[in-house]
């Protein structure tokens, strides 16, 4: 894999040329396939979907659902109809807060991480003040790991619910949800998974992770915005009561009752964002063809490359595993000085970092400190946008020097 | 001078390591404060308003440089003005960073924050003790 020719096909790398983006954690750049299946859908495709009889909208209804085709064998799932397209990873966790809720009550165990993003804490927290459940949280070791000897025990007290990332976006920490989803199973409960960084970057295989639900993000898999896919087993969809109601989920309604229908359609009322979902299959595509162990093992000599420089660096904290079960994410600190100052610094040399608590407070709240300042990596990210990433941190340090603790 | 020179000049950087308005009062008449719930900037503003004038001004807080320097310049800017004469030094003060106009006389030191008004992303940790300025004083923001 060469990411220097991989570049070029991204042309936000030609209206910027000087730009060393490290944010894809965030959101990822997209390839001009991409944005070029967005538009010709738009331009020569477009209508609505699942409505009329009409050739245009047949056709149509016959991309959309030959993206959720693509999306299912990206994901290794066995069945397109196991893909339900949401709008992002927040809302795929929000809709699988509501529609499990009937199968949690007072007193029962919601199970979490220390080290989750807001979106797979938040709805659950919510959904522990609506049943009365309690939120457990499985801790976050020194290294920067899932403890799991305490997971062990706390699935002793068998959660309804275990839900927990595949791969931290603040310590890249790649946890291993295998072996943890199949002791959850075996303990009772229904098993999501918050594949948000791990899509992207790692080859996912759904049918081998054993978990019930896997939430991704469209955005960050060099997808647009508005289109995401989530998995979840089909008995289980036919089970579950659907989130959002309204047009295009139902099979019958009369002005007091109404029935729904089988999923996936169940579970996405409205106007789908069809076209969009149409250009994150062209993005899963992109994906396959460079090949995801590829981009994994890109990702991973990045991040050795910059473990081993930031490590130099006098007074920074690095934090995050070192190891196989890494991936390209690099959250670090100074002491005394601000990751926002931090980064806007790295922002005039052209670097694009994020500050702040990236939406894990509790996990900031573990690692004592108020924000950490964090590059990530991707497919189109050089060996010499780690070398200036480092080089720069070390000016900082230059910089800030009377300030650093 | 860089951007970074302007914006991180002696005077700031010295006032996130020393300041000299940090701390609480025991009697405040008026409190305000303000968080950016993005990056974690907090800052907890006490004044002491006697017959129209800040007699003595504090602060609290945790964040980066420009918001505790903002709220530790603001603190020392407006102790001994009346209320009226504070609130037109914050209109003033986001004149220019929100707006980018050169800086007022009446701003003295605060001048040294003129740089953010070149960093979007920075301007609302200038004004955050600003409007837990204007809270205190009824001018809500
Ligand atoms: C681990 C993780 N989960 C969830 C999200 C939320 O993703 P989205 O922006 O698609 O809702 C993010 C991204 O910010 C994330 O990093």
């Amino acid at each position: 894999m060469d990411p220097r020719a991989l570049k070029k096909d991204f042309p936000i790398f030609e209206a910027h040329p000087e730009l060393v983006f490290l944010d894809s954690a965030a959101s990822s750049q997209k390839p001009r396939s991409v944005i070029h299946a967005l538009a010709r859908f738009y331009e020569s495709a477009y209508a609505n979907v699942h409505r009329s009889s009409y050739r245009l909208s047949e056709a149509a209804t016959e991309a959309y659902e030959a993206a959720r085709e693509t999306l299912a064998r990206f994901l290794g799932a066995q069945d397109p109809r196991e893909v339900v397209f949401v709008r992002n990873a927040t809302e795929g966790v929000n809709l699988l807060a509501h529609a499990l809720g009937g199968r949690v009550g007072p007193g029962d165990t919601i199970l979490v991480t220390e080290m989750e993003h807001h979106a797979n804490l938040v709805p659950w927290q919510q959904l522990a003040v609506h049943t009365g459940a309690r939120i457990r949280a499985v801790p976050v070791t020194e290294e920067g790991r899932l403890d799991l000897s305490a997971f062990d025990q706390l699935l002793a007290e068998g959660p309804k619910i275990v839900a927990l990332a595949h791969m931290s976006n603040v310590l890249g920490t790649i946890n291993p949800v295998a072996e943890m989803a199949k002791k959850a199973k075996e303990a009772g409960a229904i098993v999501v998974v918050d594949g948000a960084q791990a899509a992207p970057h790692l080859p996912v295989n759904v049918a081998e992770l054993g978990a019930d639900f896997y939430v991704t993000s469209g955005h960050k898999m060099l997808g647009p915005t508005g289109a995401s896919a989530l998995w979840g087993r089909l008995a289980l969809w036919r089970e579950l009561p659907p989130f959002l109601t309204g047009g295009g989920m139902i099979e019958r309604v009369e002005l007091e009752a109404s029935t729904f229908t089988e999923p996936p359609a169940r579970f996405e009322a409205g106007t789908p964002p069809f076209a969009e979902a149409v250009a994150l299959a062209e993005a899963a595509r992109y994906l396959e063809a460079v090949g995801r162990d590829a981009v994994l093992a890109h990702d991973q000599a990045l991040t050795r490359r910059a473990l081993e420089g930031l490590k130099t660096i006098p007074d920074l904290e690095v934090f995050g595993p070192e190891g196989p079960d890494r991936g390209g994410v690099v959250s670090f600190a100074f002491p005394g000085l601000h990751a926002h100052d931090l980064a806007t610094f790295l922002a005039e040399k052209q670097i694009a970092v994020r500050a702040g608590h990236h939406c894990a407070q509790p996990l900031h709240q573990k690692l004592g400190v108020p924000a950490t300042t964090r590059a990530s990596f991707y497919l189109y990210n050089t060996e010499e946008d780690v070398d200036r990433l480092v080089e720069a941190v070390a000016e900082a340090r230059r910089f800030f020097k009377d300030w650093i603790a | 001078m860089g951007i970074l020179e302007e914006l991180y000049q002696e005077l700031v950087l010295t006032r996130y390591k020393a300041p000299k308005k940090r701390g609480t009062l025991p009697d405040p008449t008026h409190t305000g404060g303000g968080k950016n719930p993005a990056c974690g900037d907090q800052v907890e503003l006490y004044l002491k308003v006697e017959d129209g004038k800040i007699a003595a001004a504090r602060y609290q807080g945790e964040g980066c440089a420009v918001s505790q320097a903002s709220a530790d310049l603001l603190a020392e800017a407006v102790e001994g003005k009346t209320v009226a004469e504070a609130l037109e030094l914050a209109k003033k003060f986001k004149a220019m960073v929100v707006e980018g106009r050169p800086p007022a006389p009446e701003l003295g030191d605060l001048a040294a924050l003129a740089g953010v008004a070149k960093l979007p992303s920075r301007v609302k940790c200038a004004t955050l003790a600003w409007h837990a300025l204007e809270e205190a004083l009824g001018e809500g923001v």
